[in-house]
């Protein structure tokens, strides 16, 4: 599949309270992880809640209502996996409905110039290796949610 | 000053190049070497250093240092946690806490980086905090992750560009003037700045420090035992280290600080701790040693720092406030990591002790009051104030 970075840019190497994230991603549910007890949503996943210290956990889903916080646009690659892919772009998204979540991504099918804060996104899937799955965000097309 | 008020009485350094300059000494003869020419300038036998301190996860360990120097008694050791800079002044506190509660008699911070043999930060590092979470996406270095908080900067508070290319224009012009420099001779303007190939949009190739190779020593004493050294005691009026809630997953990790603050360095609270311990304001600061890893960054602290308002950065460094000599807060009079050497910020508490000695080659007349912030980014950051005696 052709994806938006190249296959052998690091792909996710987690610390074992951070995998469920991943396994959800391989089956393509992007889901945050929520305390059991107080239901503070944190991202990255940690092992206990910094809001109760409950260290008993449950995941929630992501909403449709993703924005772009802030970005750039790489043009000096530091790994030669991305020689060839500058200029690039890195993003924060944030959900409007979702507290406390902030989600490092790429927004795909975007030219840099058209990149604005603010702007409304759709959550995308990209497989750069069989099983290894990528939460990655495009334009929403606004008219097709209404 | 009470008795066991710590002071720094010493300060040494190598010489700076480029990453890759210095293949004939080690990253230990380097420390070693900083440690001795410390010691010389406070007038003190090398070996009766007896506490070492360091940050970033130096490699220069002190059982490497004693057996080289011939150490007579080690009383103190310690390492600050944390990557980077963000302890440059937390070790200098560590050093002043040994020799506040007795501990140790004369602590050394001390910090060696030979980037051209053992690794430069701007590579990919797969044990970065959080590297699952910013990894996939091509955020593989500092100027990439923090680039992002620039960005947003700009979008909350109108910062622009030239903005960002004054802060780097003023450390060069002040790097002209001292010998030590690697960029003297290298002078920059805005238009060569503004030229210059983007790294990671806002930041440009000279909104990012250097990578060097070098090493320098800061050596504290209590002012009892300073009365008996050659040079005038600096007292260090404060110093502090730590992170606020949030911050440790921030703009050097998954980008998960809070939003209300996103684009800062999180260090408010930080500083009024500082202010608090050292018992003076923002107002009274007269010269500031600002870590500048990137423009945008420095630009942040003088605002969580107090030195200006919050977003007003921008243009209280293209007003001409931060240079030296008729700026009314001359800033990175060495030339900082931009423009005299990357030693992980302990270079800015060197030029801010020289600052309240009076020997500065940027000299800001009569100060009495400095500022030195360490690395923005990492968790925990720390800070101090100099004073005079």
């Amino acid at each position: 599949m052709q994806c938006y970075l190249p296959a052998d840019v690091p792909l996710p190497d987690p610390a074992s309270w951070e995998r469920q994230f991943w396994v959800h991603c391989a089956e393509r549910r992007l889901m945050f992880q929520r305390c059991a007890d107080c239901g503070a949503i944190r991202h990255p996943p940690a092992p206990a809640c910094a809001e109760c210290q409950s260290f008993a956990d449950a995941w929630i889903s992501a909403t449709p209502d993703a924005e772009l916080y802030t970005f750039t646009v790489i043009h000096h690659a530091n790994h030669p996996a991305l020689r060839d892919a500058v200029p690039y772009n890195a993003a924060v998204v944030i959900f409007r409905s979702l507290q406390n979540v902030r989600l490092v991504t790429n927004i795909i099918d975007t030219a840099p110039e058209e990149l604005r804060i603010g702007m409304a996104l759709e959550l995308v899937w990209e497989e750069p290796v069989a099983g290894r799955v990528l939460p990655r965000f495009r334009r929403a097309n606004l008219l097709a949610r209404r | 000053m009470r008795a066991n008020q710590p002071c720094i009485v010493g300060i040494g350094q190598t010489r700076y190049t480029k990453w890759g300059g210095i293949a004939d000494a080690s990253e230990i003869e380097l420390a070693c070497r900083a440690l001795v020419a410390a010691a010389r300038d406070a007038g003190l036998p090398v070996t009766e250093i007896d506490g070492i301190a360091s940050f970033g996860d130096d490699k220069s360990e002190p059982a490497l240092l004693q057996a080289a120097l011939g150490l007579r008694e080690l009383r103190f050791s310690s390492m600050l946690w944390g990557g980077g800079g963000g302890g440059s002044c937390g070790a200098v506190e560590l050093a002043a806490m040994a020799v506040e509660t007795g501990h140790a008699n004369y602590a050394i911070a001390v910090r060696s980086l030979a980037q051209g043999q053992t690794g430069r930060f701007g590579r990919y590092d797969p044990n970065w905090h959080h590297a699952s979470f910013i990894h996939p996406f091509g955020l593989l270095a500092a100027p990439q992750l923090l680039a992002l908080s620039v960005r947003r900067h700009m979008h909350e508070y109108g910062t622009t560009q030239e903005q960002l290319g004054a802060f780097a224009i003023a450390c060069r012009r002040h790097a002209q003037r001292n010998p030590a420099a690697v960029m003297r001779e290298r002078p920059l303007d805005m238009a060569t700045y503004l030229g210059s190939r983007i790294i990671a949009d806002p930041l440009r190739l000279y909104d990012c420090c250097l990578e060097t190779d070098g090493a320098c020593a800061v050596l504290v004493t209590s002012y009892e035992r300073a009365r008996d050294l050659k040079m005038r005691a600096v007292p260090l009026l404060g110093a502090v280290h730590g992170s606020s809630k949030g911050w440790s997953t921030g703009p050097l990790g998954a980008h998960n600080q809070p939003l209300d603050r996103y684009a800062s360095t999180g260090a408010r609270s930080l500083a009024r701790d500082l202010y608090g311990r050292a018992g003076v304001t923002p107002n009274d600061v007269d010269v500031g040693q600002i870590y500048d890893n990137f423009t945008g960054l420095a630009l942040m602290s003088l605002e969580a720092f107090g030195l200006c308002e919050q977003g007003q950065s921008g243009p209280f460094a293209a007003s001409g406030a931060i240079e030296w000599p008729l700026g009314r807060l001359p800033v990175n009079t060495h030339g900082g990591c931009l423009s005299e050497a990357y030693i992980h910020g302990l270079n800015h508490v060197v030029e801010g002790v020289r600052q309240m000695r009076g020997t500065s080659t940027c000299q800001v007349e009569d100060a009495r009051v400095c500022l030195v912030t360490g690395g923005p980014g990492p968790a925990p950051t720390s800070a101090l104030i100099l004073g005079r005696a």
